[in-house]
């Protein structure tokens, strides 16, 4: 039981020390393990807006979106066409949008941050519009009909991509996206700048997935996940409330999306394939505990760490079987993550909360710590 | 008892599935106030009857009336606004939850199951809470389920998901209750206390019940009148005592179409 308890947090320790220790071992040198944790910190952050919000779909509506990419996909590109400035008629490249000078403003430096939170918008909310259209012949169906549709639709997106390279210039990929703040300091300090900004979105974004879950609306999330049609019998309208899961979640896929955009600075259709931008999502869900939002953060620090840790092995000494194949023994190595967590914690490394109302939580541990105002016994 | 008009109506009622027919032209009407039971043998077609009465299927042809308004073809949370609210043979409660959560799932419109009320208003949503928990807690008095106010709905008997049913109805003042089988399953001692909150329902607060059940006791105790389902449509209708001697009635359950 003690053990039990203890699991969570020497989990989430060992994947720290390994995170920190291994590179600070390797390189002996402070400036670049600093770097180097700067973008692994900004990475877990982008990946962790995703779990939040296949949370939102998943751990609380129970809508299986197992394409996570196509809104990875349609947020990031948004928010690229957003920032950019027009395409140089005169070059090879193409792209349709580029309203980065039209958004900026000219005071206050505004181009520094006016056409980024514009785009994050424009991201969200083309991201919700796919949702919907998504949403509207496959939602009333079984839920394995709409894992189907946005299989295909991820795949359907990145083939327009490549196709249509009018686009958004096709697989030679976008590049170039401006990053917010970039003109006021230096690649390196930019590094730290970014990762502030990433900490901020997911801070903003926790808080919204928190407050609208943690609230009368996602108890009647949790209760159709569970049972439709109980749910649709004590009244209320199941479809209505499925749809605005489900939109919620794509809406914030689409803002990771766009701060994954200005982090990388350039995305091309491989960017959205399925390993990463869906698969790798799902099992930070599944291994951080799915209907829980600490427990989504949780594993996509989990995964990513030892997605990390496992090529930074690759620095040491290893014997020629193990050099070769590292890059199957990381797919093993979450493979094998996922399935550990599986038998050994169903529910996730930080299972779903007791209480689905914050309000009731804590008036419920205010009455279990015997607070006489809450009574015990009425 | 006669003089009060039908709070539910029910016309011609049919609903076939594939060639199988559930329902055939069923007519029957329940009086305002009253505890009607309905009762028949298996495949009488009284759960289909109750399933369309609560939308959760759509009929085939006829007509459903609640206090005068057509209410067949309306999906189920529409009805539900109406003021009919069911339960289920077998418990349906939300097991993933809190029994007490199970219960303040229930009260309709809340302001907090609109999206930007938690958003932007928080402290309103939390008043409400407020409310709708004061008042779990007073129906989870009601039916004796206040200690395991904060335990899983899983983690009842089967005599306690009946009452928890029984409870999450109680949360959203209902005009007509549609109650199946709610004695199933549950032991005797818990069976008399059923009863008894039953009653108290439709004396105290004037709650039409309409109740399928298998338990001649239980229904001769409250129920009156009674109908008789058999083979999709209204066989008998009247007191507990003369259904009890009906001969149509008694060939019905002892299988007389097959003589």
């Amino acid at each position: 039981m003690q053990l039990n308890r203890l699991a969570t947090p020497l989990v989430l320790l060992v994947v720290a020390g390994l995170v920190i220790g291994l590179p600070a071992e390797r390189s002996r040198d402070f400036d670049g393990t600093i770097n180097f944790l700067a973008i692994f910190a900004t990475t877990v952050a982008i990946y962790a807006i995703f779990t939040l919000a296949l949370n939102v779909q998943w751990g609380y509506t129970g809508v299986f979106n197992f394409g996570v990419a196509a809104f990875f996909l349609v947020g990031a590109y948004t928010a690229a066409i957003f920032v950019k400035p027009p395409a140089d008629p005169e070059s090879s490249v193409r792209y349709i949008g580029g309203f980065g000078e039209a958004l900026s403003p000219p005071f206050l430096g505004g181009d520094q941050w006016v056409p980024f939170l514009v785009a994050i918008f424009a991201a969200a909310i083309a991201s919700g519009i796919l949702a919907v259209l998504l949403a509207v012949p496959t939602l009333r169906l079984r839920e394995d009909y709409l894992a189907i549709t946005t299989i295909g639709v991820a795949e359907l997106l990145r083939r327009i991509v490549i196709q249509e390279d009018g686009l958004v210039n096709g697989s030679r990929s976008l590049i170039g996206i401006p990053k917010p703040f970039s003109g006021y300091f230096d690649a390196d300090t930019n590094r730290f700048v970014y990762l502030g900004i990433a900490i901020v979105v997911l801070a903003i974004v926790f808080l919204l997935v928190e407050r609208a879950i943690r609230s009368p609306w996602g108890r009647v999330l949790r209760a159709l996940k569970e049972d439709e049609t109980a749910t649709a019998a004590s009244g209320k309208n199941v479809y209505a409330f499925k749809m605005q899961g489900f939109v919620l979640g794509a809406m914030l896929m689409g803002v990771g999306g766009a701060v994954f955009a200005f982090s990388r600075g350039s995305i091309g259709p491989t960017t959205f394939d399925h390993f990463f931008a869906t698969f790798l999502i799902w099992a930070m869900l599944m291994v951080g505990g799915s209907g829980n939002n600490w427990g989504a953060i949780s594993g996509a620090f989990v995964v990513w760490g030892l997605w990390t840790i496992t090529l930074q092995l690759n620095g040491y000494d290893l014997p020629n079987v193990m050099q070769n194949r590292i890059f199957f023994i990381r797919d093993f190595l979450v493979g094998a993550l996922i399935v550990t967590v599986l038998l050994l914690r169903p529910r996730g490394l930080i299972p779903e909360e007791r209480r689905v109302s914050l309000w009731l939580d804590r008036r419920m541990r205010r009455s279990a710590r015997g607070d006489p105002v809450a009574g015990n016994t009425p | 008892m006669s003089a009060q008009p039908p709070i539910l109506q029910v016309d011609l009622l049919t609903k076939s599935f594939g060639g199988v027919l559930a329902l055939n032209d069923c007519t029957l009407s329940v009086r305002k106030g009253t505890i009607t039971g309905l009762i028949g043998p298996n495949g009488a077609g009284k759960t289909t009857l109750f399933n369309l009465i609560a939308g959760a299927e759509k009929p085939t042809s006829g007509s459903i009336r609640f206090q005068g308004r057509r209410i067949d073809g309306l999906p189920p949370h529409q009805i539900f606004h109406q003021g009919v609210v069911r339960t289920f043979q077998i418990p349906r409660s939300i097991t993933t939850m809190t029994v007490l959560e199970n219960l303040m799932l229930m009260p309709p419109n809340q302001a907090g199951e609109r999206i930007w009320n938690p958003w932007l208003f928080g402290s309103r949503v939390s008043r409400e809470e407020e409310q709708h928990y004061e008042r779990a807690m007073e129906v989870l008095a009601f039916v004796d389920l206040l200690e395991l106010r904060d335990d899983y709905a899983s983690s009842l008997s089967g005599g306690q998901k009946k009452l928890l049913e029984l409870a999450r109805t109680l949360m959203c003042d209902p005009d007509l209750l549609l109650l199946d089988e709610p004695g199933a399953g549950v032991n005797r001692v818990l069976l008399k206390k059923l009863a008894e909150k039953i009653e108290a329902l439709s004396s105290d607060l004037g709650i039409t019940i309409f109740l399928i059940e298998h338990d001649m006791d239980l229904v001769t105790r409250l129920c009156n009148p009674v109908l008789v389902m058999s083979e999709g449509s209204l066989l008998a209708e009247g007191s507990p005592d003369q259904i009890k001697t009906n001969e149509r009635v008694l060939d019905a359950y002892l299988g007389g179409q097959y003589r």
